[in-house]
């Protein structure tokens, strides 16, 4: 009997709609033509990693990538490559960008949903190999040769958090997978669950058994629904085949796991709130120490992990910490999962080995700037983070160098900002998410955010004073210094860095009531140039405050105490009568 | 327990492990600033005043919730935390309404006290309060939530020392506000009326019932005639506001007070406790040798108590004494004993109560049997919050006030009455009748020393006429369910009850920690109190109530004996199952 042959599909162009689907079923109905349909097992993609590079063609056993394939090309590929198992060079995909797949090495090679595909690409071999023949210590020596370091943003190590809780006595342990992602812009660990979920499963499994823990909490947002489903389906399979539940794969080693809900707060993703909200508590942070690994979830030690990070252990287990270290740089190991979006050609999901710098990122694995305007920063570790300005683009992307930017790595957003981004705008912006975010727990965070977002807000209307920008400095200190949990004390991250970088934006805005960008509209002024004006009476009957007066006999004026700066007469001048400063 | 060396501002202090950082800093002669932070409870780490630098450590840290490590070193006190400690203290200024001046906390908010401490003279940032609604539900706790800071003692005392869960954080980030839970009304929530989140509160957000207006309009209505009572509690902390230490017996200088504040007559409550030893244990001694399948029996002299047990544990109603509170027993015998020995119109008597307590506001309305005589028992409450307010407005110097007697004839008391005002106290004074009534003999253990102490629940057992007493003593609600569970087990199953007799009071350290008492309450502070009421109790000629003359008379003169039928009219009173959970 033949090889069967499994097909991956996505449509990855900028193409509306998405033709994936008709792809889908045009392909299925070529090969039922051809009467290969029983052999082949042709499956939609969620996510490919590649971009913008039209339809991709993902081919098993013959392991090869086909891109801007069109349907005119089926019946080459399944004459050659299915058939007759040969390449054809004019279709392969070139990968020429820095990305390296470690953690999404299964994302859309797979059928998420169905754990043979798992198994059959290697998954559950880690499991079997530890519960053959690893003890706990030897987990834990091999990740800490592996170097591995929590991938939620702290950066700690997680050999030293696992052992912890090893080393902690007590008659119950926990481990919880920290799914709460909330940043804006970010996706990483929802398509890591969406698309590998036993990668993620499996390393808590390998977990619970180093800690000895017999629990796990997957606990995932509920604005989550396809990954809460996969999640659950995934858990199912993996009772069924004996790698959960009562005596795992023959042994005595115990351990079962459920799914828990985010209600929708982003602090839950800080460890301490995030427990509190498993306890059915109100989900505000408590003080650290005692810290979860020693006092966790119900007073138990309890490990909590990112799922990127736990997608990272099995890896490890099966090609040895060695390899993994050999990845990325000396003190960051491995490889980083980004959402990289904003400004660039190819946003989307990216894998980069730590060290990378962001111009790499930037300009070959992104394709530079979409508009072919000028780069001006780079935003990572969302609202927790900071912004990274052009001049520091070659920085290699590790851990201690972000931080020593005035950034962090975060889990994983990273937002490409060109110079029509307004500095102000985007700490606005970020700041804002950070109070609707605050618990309200700690007056630093809760009224400290609050003012400073007061300010930024006062200055993008033009109503900035001159101690201001002192003022915000001053209330960002006490927030990261006196603020309770993790949320607080970062949140005035994304202001601390654009002022220490742009302070001249917020100059302009405070001192000369301009944005250099346009960006907040407010501090704009619509006036019409009179040589220029033709008189057509367009902005005239456009404006929708009628703030534009005058008739076509003595031409137009615009009245600045009724514009709403809405630039709808500046859009419709077709003769750049009106200007904008 | 093993010692570990730290320093503090290079001071070496060696502290017991587990010693917070802001424990530990004491022995460095330092005082860390605080706000959030109360004894009583859990730190819940919220306010960030408290934050110190420890080396090796990157970010400041908070010192309430920080335990020490061997080898710590920190720092208190410099530039940098100073001036984190006033940007913060700023922020929560810019959020808290600025009118101290009409505020029931000023000059004892602790708020206030820090803004001063810091010398804040300016605002730094913009003012922006919180327009939040004033809850005047009860006629015994005020919400006035924008003036909260949201420390969260409130909430931790009402759930996890009170375990009544009435109130709760709800909303987030600058709209977190204080509440009932479920956003409703605090008349409608679980809420008990005792209290302890007012006594707890740093600010004024939590404020008693304020009724001392009512009470000078009462004086000064020449048609009345006008009694007071003060509760065995109130006389050794009303002091604390005057710059006396905590349990200083004051008795005889608050009778002086109160008659030249202008009251007819000046009674002591501690007078109707001994009239409740006398049907409680009476009550007591009939069910222990008639039917003792009826027991145990569980005091209610505590109005939050009994609010509580309505509410959450109805199905123990059975065991309730029936015996009325101290002072409404008092109250009526007012309105009937003394109004028909003096000869005055009971309508033209208006009984005044001096409590340690918000519930007792309460209290005198729950039901129509606090009307038994026709009249009001009792016509107003006065928390002893509210009497230091009037002895300031009266102009009266305490410290100079000669001492005087109590009024005949509901005022003269023994020492059981007076150790009424603390947990134990009732259970002590009851086992001196009881022992009595049941034997014919005077109780040997005058100081008996197993249901004294601040311990959560104390029990102990006796003999009393060859027999086994098995008794326990509850304070602060949150202990109150393991007793009473043992209770339902035992009913459950048909074993023997654990226990014969039960006593339970709602505030921690019971009234003398009650939640109408002087603020800044401690454990220390309420052993001082407490053994301030024992001192009264030592000195007393005549230490049970059974023996008190004053009692005697009032049997044989008006009510024949205890459980009489005139006894069960006016002293007695009935409870009813209020549960406010759904199954």
């Amino acid at each position: 009997m033949e090889d069967k042959v499994v097909v991956l599909l996505k449509d990855t162009g900028v193409s509306n709609p998405d033709r994936t689907e008709d792809f889908y079923s045009e392909f299925l109905n070529y090969l039922k033509k051809k009467d290969l349909h029983e052999r082949v097992q042709v499956a939609r993609a969620e996510f490919a990693g590649i971009y913008n590079k039209g339809v991709v063609m993902k081919i098993w056993p013959n392991n090869v990538i086909y891109s801007n394939v069109n349907t005119s090309d089926f019946e080459k590929i399944v004459e050659k490559t299915i058939v007759e198992n040969t390449t054809i060079e004019e279709l392969l995909h070139k990968d020429v960008s820095r990305t390296k797949r470690v953690v999404l090495r299964n994302c859309g090679k797979i059928d998420p949903e169905r754990i043979e595909d798992y198994i059959s690409a290697g998954g559950y071999s880690s499991l079997k190999k530890i519960l053959k023949g690893m003890n706990p210590d030897e987990v834990i020596e091999e990740l800490k040769e592996s170097g591995l370091r929590g991938r939620g943003g702290g950066g700690f190590p997680t050999w030293m958090k696992w052992n912890f809780a090893r080393q902690a006595e007590a008659d119950e342990k926990f481990i919880i997978c920290n799914a709460d992602e909330g940043d804006p812009g970010a996706y990483m660990d929802r398509s890591i669950i969406e698309g590998d979920p036993h990668s993620v499963i499996e390393g808590m499994i390998i977990g619970g058994f180093t800690s000895g823990a017999s629990t796990g909490y997957f606990y995932i947002r509920a604005e989550y629904p396809l990954a809460i489903e996969r999640v659950q389906k995934a858990l199912d399979q993996a009772r069924e085949h004996g790698f959960l539940g009562e005596r795992i794969l023959g042994t005595d080693f115990n351990f079962d796991m459920e799914v828990r809900l985010g209600a929708g707060a982003f602090v839950c993703g800080e460890e301490t709130s995030l427990i509190a909200s498993i306890e059915g508590k109100r989900g505000t942070p408590r003080p650290r120490p005692p810290y979860p690994s020693v006092q966790g979830l119900w007073g138990k030690p309890t490990i909590i992990n990112n799922v990127e990070t736990l997608a990272n252990i099995p890896v490890i287990i099966e090609k040895g910490g060695k390899w993994f270290s050999g990845i990325g740089t000396e003190k960051s190991s491995g490889t980083k999962v980004f959402a990289l979006t904003g400004k660039v050609k190819n946003s989307g999901l990216i894998e980069v080995p730590m060290g990378v710098t962001l111009r790499e990122i930037v300009n070959d694995v992104g394709g530079g700037i979409e508009t072919g305007a000028e780069l001006k920063a780079v935003q990572t570790g969302g609202p927790s983070g900071g912004v990274i300005p052009y001049e520091y683009l070659d920085t290699p992307v590790d851990y201690e160098n972000l931080q020593k930017l005035g950034s962090i790595m975060g889990s994983g957003g990273m937002i490409v900002m060109d110079e029509t981004d307004c500095m102000v705008d985007v700490a606005r912006f970020y700041l804002r998410f950070c109070v609707d975010e605050s618990c309200g727990k700690c007056p630093p965070c809760r009224i400290g955010g609050y003012q400073l977002l007061d300010i930024l807000n006062r200055i993008a209307k033009g109503l900035g004073r001159e101690e201001d920008l002192e003022k915000m400095e001053k209330i960002s200190e006490a927030m990261v210094r006196a603020s309770l949990c993790g949320l607080g004390q970062t949140a005035p991250n994304p202001v601390f860095s654009t002022l220490k970088y742009f302070r001249q934006e917020y100059e302009e805005h405070v001192k000369d009531r301009r944005c250099r960008t346009g960006s907040c509209a407010e501090l704009m002024r619509y006036s019409i140039n009179q040589e220029r004006c033709t008189r057509c009476s367009l902005c005239f009957k456009k404006c929708p405050v009628n703030a534009v007066s005058g008739d076509r006999k003595e031409g137009y004026t615009i009245e600045q105490e009724k514009c709403i700066k809405c630039g709808e007469c500046y859009e419709v001048c077709r003769f750049n009568a009106v200007e904008r400063e | 327990m093993t010692k570990i060396k730290a320093n503090i501002n290079n001071i070496e202090v060696e502290v017991e492990k587990g010693t917070t950082i802001l424990e530990a800093a004491r022995d460095a002669q330092v005082a860390i600033p605080t706000l959030c932070k109360h004894q009583d409870i859990d730190p819940s780490a919220a306010c960030g005043i408290c934050i110190v630098k420890v080396e090796g450590f990157s970010r400041m840290i908070r010192a309430c919730c920080t335990p020490v490590e061997e080898g710590m070193s920190v720092t208190t006190h410099d530039p940098e935390i100073i001036e984190t400690r006033r940007t913060v203290l700023e922020l929560i200024l810019s959020n808290h309404p600025n009118d101290c001046l009409k505020c029931g906390r000023n000059n004892i908010c602790e708020l206030q006290k820090l803004a001063a401490d810091f010398g804040i003279r300016e605002d730094h940032f913009e003012e922006h309060l919180r327009n939040l609604p004033e809850d005047k539900s009860t006629k015994n706790i005020e919400l006035i939530p924008q003036k909260c800071i949201l420390c969260g003692r409130c909430i931790e005392v009402c759930q996890q020392v009170q375990d009544v869960w009435a109130l709760s954080f709800l909303e987030r980030g600058f709209n977190t506000r204080i509440s009932p839970a479920g956003d409703i009304v605090l008349s409608e929530s679980p809420c008990i009326r005792c209290g302890q989140c007012s006594a707890h509160c740093p600010t004024g957000a939590i404020f008693e019932y304020d009724q001392t207006r009512q009470a000078w309009d009462a004086l000064l209505d020449e048609k009345k005639h006008c009694v007071v009572q003060i509760a065995p509690a109130v006389r050794v902390t009303v002091g604390e506001a005057f710059g006396y230490e905590p349990g200083e017996n004051l008795t005889g200088k608050l009778y002086t007070l109160l008659r030249r504040m202008g009251f007819n007559a000046v009674f002591d409550t501690n007078f109707g406790a001994d009239v409740t030893i006398m049907e409680e244990a009476f009550e007591f001694a009939e069910k222990f040798k008639s039917s003792p399948e009826e027991l145990p029996l569980i005091t209610t002299c505590c109005p939050s108590w009994v609010d509580f047990m309505e509410k959450f544990y109805p199905d123990i109603i059975k065991h309730f004494s029936s015996c009325k509170s101290p002072h409404q027993i008092l109250g009526v015998l007012s309105k009937t004993y003394y109004a028909r020995s003096k000869g005055i119109d009971p309508a033209d008597i208006f009984m005044v109560s001096i409590m340690p307590c918000t519930a007792k506001k309460h209290e005198i309305t729950r039901s129509y049997q606090m009307a038994a005589s026709g009249y009001n028992d009792v016509d107003l409450v006065l928390t002893t919050r509210e009497l230091s307010r009037m002895i300031s407005q009266a102009g009266l110097e305490f410290t100079n006030l000669a001492e005087s007697e109590s009024d005949n004839i509901l005022g003269e008391y023994s020492g059981a009455g007076t150790i009424f005002g603390t947990t134990g106290g009732v259970m002590e004074a009851a086992l001196r009748t009881a022992s009595y009534n049941i034997t014919g003999e005077e109780f040997k253990e005058m100081n008996y020393k197993p249901v004294r102490g601040l311990e959560g629940v104390r029990e102990a057992s006796l003999e009393i006429a060859g027999k086994e007493i098995r008794i326990a003593v509850a304070h602060g609600m949150g202990n109150i369910e393991t007793v009473l569970n043992k209770v339902r087990q035992a009913r459950d199953k048909g074993d023997e009850m654990p226990y014969h007799f039960i006593e339970v009071m709602a505030c921690p350290g019971g009234c003398i920690g009650g939640g109408g008492q002087p603020y800044g309450v401690t454990d220390e502070i309420r052993s001082k109190r407490a053994s301030g009421l024992y001192k009264d109790d030592e000195k007393k000629k005549l230490r049970t109530s059974h023996s008190n003359p004053a009692v005697k008379k009032l049997y044989s003169e008006f009510l024949q004996a205890p459980m009489s039928e005139k006894s069960r009219k006016l002293l007695h009173t009935t409870f009813k199952p209020r549960p406010i959970y759904k199954k």
